[in-house]
């Protein structure tokens, strides 16, 4: 799960990880009050005004401006708020404006990268930085991998201060610089773990002109499965940020994702569901989205998914993949039949069932007298759903 | 023969009183499988299956009333991984954790104390295992498996059936099925599984399916060309995913980079394995690689 900087930014104040002074804005009318009050409690006339939308790369999209006062902090502001922000993350349909950040401006003296995240392999968790801040990070691992300071931290045993200090020392940090840069390293990890954070990111971290170490931006990412236990954090989700037909899908207990083709796809297994979307595309056709039923599909789900689908208008056609262990094919059969009578669909409908009670679902299809098209196997379904388009 | 389970597998289920855990320990007993107790705190003394099964407060208790050496577990995603730690810490040799949406902190510590214990886990969020004709651990429905030569490990579920049931259609049977699991931290990678698998005389011919996300088909493909002598046919699904979102499984996302499906299936032929381009193709290649050699 993603949330916002600003969110992510209370979260790093109650662990003690220092950021500048800044309030988030909701609407239009208050603007001008958080920039005075920012400009009063930092004693600096400057400021930034951040859009506040999951998706990374907002700067080079325009929705970071710096704002020497207040008239142009609160033109930014307008220009800003409300506004379709794309950048490489969001797709060319960009992601609407709806919250800004209002923050003090910093005096940068140097620019570092900071991130811990869980390093598959060793399952281990990786504490990385790097003198090299404020750039895309990918490029500095690419180019100069040597200016990225490393640190595996075992999880039965977690981050000691040796760790932080290595990566203190890697900086190049002296003095009180130094000491509050461990700290804010021991802190994030402190914040990493008990948040169940899959990923933790500040960058860029900076060292200010007066010498102090402040987290300038923020990103946290957190893990599903934990949520259950988390449940702050999960307070803070913001369904504007996601897409609604997700959402809905999302109620049903179905796992569907949206894409730009206009074959439906209906599949029980992830695995599988991706492998019928790969299909589709090698026979020439485009998926219309991923969409795995689960473990477990009835008539219901069947329905649920078949509306989740006709509700993207790009479908043209409909492909179901059910390879029946535990999902009983027999059920599935029932559920379509059911779903077509009841929805009246107006696309053809492709369908291979495989596995568990395949043949009496074979039988029920067939005494349907719908016009539902039964595949044999996945590279015919592919092709005859490509086809009756 | 057949890797990690086979018909002198005893068996333990933790969780076995739950709605998902009896129904598949009846499917297992089914199948053949020797479930010789199970575990569930507080009903230890009760009798369960038909008053087959006796029910144990503790994995230790069970296993040693029963001298059982293989456990599988059915219990809730907030209760895995200390299921997975109790059974280790009971000399339990193979565990297989079939539960989905355990939190991947509570995977890595439970990672380091399968190291120290030097215990083998199959999971979390995977099908199980089916040694066909001996044993079956987990959710795979058995009867889509024939005895044969052929072993296949999968990241996913019904992808693995979906590459059993190409197999049957040109006439391949297998020896062990592993669903190893899509979660970024797992008990057992692919490359491992190569490894029994190569070791294994009855097993002439593998199938490996993998996703997008992580590392773990590459490792595979580069232990393979060095030391794998048998036939290998690959498969990774997820070329047409969109970079960046999660497929259902926490693995498969792509971040960038060589987890893509397309480099994955780079490195793969380049390593040597009949990689399909496409997911039906995988029952043909088979053959094909069995008949060349």
């Amino acid at each position: 799960m993603k949330i916002h900087e600003y969110q992510g930014k209370e979260i790093f104040k109650s662990f003690n990880i220092p950021v500048p002074i800044g309030y988030a804005v909701n609407k239009l009318d208050d603007v001008e009050k958080v920039i005075k009050k920012v400009q009063n409690e930092s004693k600096k006339d400057a400021v930034v005004v951040k859009a506040q939308i999951h998706a990374g790369g907002r700067g080079k999209g325009g929705g970071v401006k710096f704002s020497s006062g207040l008239s142009t902090a609160v033109n930014n502001a307008n220009k800003i708020f409300g506004m379709n922000l794309v950048t490489h993350q969001t797709g060319e349909r960009g992601q609407k404006v709806r919250k800004i950040l209002i923050e003090e401006a910093s005096n940068i003296s140097k620019e570092f990268y900071c991130a811990i995240t869980l390093d598959r392999s060793l399952g281990q968790f990786v504490f990385m930085v790097s003198t090299e801040g404020g750039m895309e990070i990918e490029k500095v691992a690419e180019e100069t991998p040597e200016k990225i300071v490393k640190v595996w931290i075992d999880p039965l045993i977690g981050m000691k201060s040796f760790h932080a200090r290595k990566l203190a020392f890697g900086l190049q940090l002296t003095g009180s610089a130094y000491k509050e840069a461990v700290n804010l390293f021991l802190n994030l990890f402190k914040c990493f773990i008990r948040t169940d954070a899959s990923l933790a990111e500040i960058n860029p971290l900076v060292l200010t002109n007066d010498n102090k170490i402040v987290a300038l931006d923020c990103k946290l990412n957190f893990d599903g499965n934990a949520l259950y236990r988390q449940k702050d954090i999960l307070s803070l989700r913001d369904t504007n940020e996601e897409d609604p037909t997700e959402l809905e899908a999302d109620k049903f207990d179905l796992n569907y994702i949206k894409l730009d083709g206009n074959v439906g796809c209906m599949v029980n297994g992830a695995g599988l569901a991706m492998a019928t979307m790969d299909i589709i595309k090698i026979s020439g056709g485009e998926p219309a989205n991923f969409l795995d039923v689960g473990g477990t599909a009835s008539a219901d789900t069947v329905k649920n998914g078949f509306k989740i689908i006709l509700s993207d208008k790009n479908v043209k056609a409909i492909l179901i993949n059910i390879f029946g262990g535990i999902v009983r094919c027999d059920r599935v059969a029932n559920g379509v039949v059911e779903a077509v009578k009841e929805l009246g669909l107006d696309v053809p409908v492709v369908v291979r069932l495989e596995g568990t009670n395949s043949e009496e679902a074979k039988e029920i299809l067939a005494r349907s007298k719908l016009s539902i098209i039964p595949a044999s196997d996945m590279k015919d379904a592919a092709l005859k759903v490509v086809k009756s388009i | 023969m057949s890797i990690l389970v086979n018909k002198n597998s005893k068996v333990i289920v933790q969780g076995i009183t739950g709605g998902e855990g009896a129904f598949h320990s009846q499917q297992m007993i089914d199948y053949g499988s020797n479930i010789v107790a199970g575990v569930t705190p507080g009903k230890g003394g009760s009798f369960i299956l038909e008053q087959n099964i006796p029910v144990f407060n503790s994995v230790e208790e069970a296993q040693s009333n029963t001298n059982a050496n293989v456990s599988i577990i059915f219990v809730p995603p907030a209760f895995a991984s200390e299921a997975i730690i109790e059974a280790s810490e009971a000399n339990i040799e193979l565990i297989v954790c079939i539960t989905e949406g355990v939190p991947i902190n509570d995977m890595a510590i439970a990672m380091k104390v399968l190291e120290k214990n030097k215990t083998r886990l199959i999971g979390p969020n995977c099908p199980g295992i089916i040694s066909v004709d001996e044993c079956k651990l987990g959710i795979m429905p058995g009867f889509i498996c024939k005895k044969g030569t052929i072993g296949v490990v999968s990241k996913s579920g019904t992808l693995t059936y979906e590459a059993i049931g190409q197999l049957a259609s040109v006439g391949l049977g297998q020896t062990t099925a592993v669903g190893i699991g899509g979660d970024p931290i797992i008990g057992t990678t692919m490359k491992e599984i190569l490894e029994l698998f190569e070791k294994d005389q009855e097993t002439e011919g593998v199938v490996m399916i993998g996703e997008i996300g992580g590392q773990m088909e590459n490792e595979a493909a580069l232990w393979a060309k060095k030391n794998m002598t048998k036939p290998l046919v690959g498969f990774i699904a997820g070329q047409t995913a969109p970079p960046g979102r999660r497929m259902g499984h926490a693995g498969a996302i792509v971040s960038g980079g060589d987890d893509t499906a397309e480099a994955k299936m780079q490195i793969m032929k380049e390593s040597g394995i009949e990689v399909c381009e496409s997911v039906a193709d995988i029952g043909e290649k088979m053959k094909k690689s069995l008949e060349t050699i």
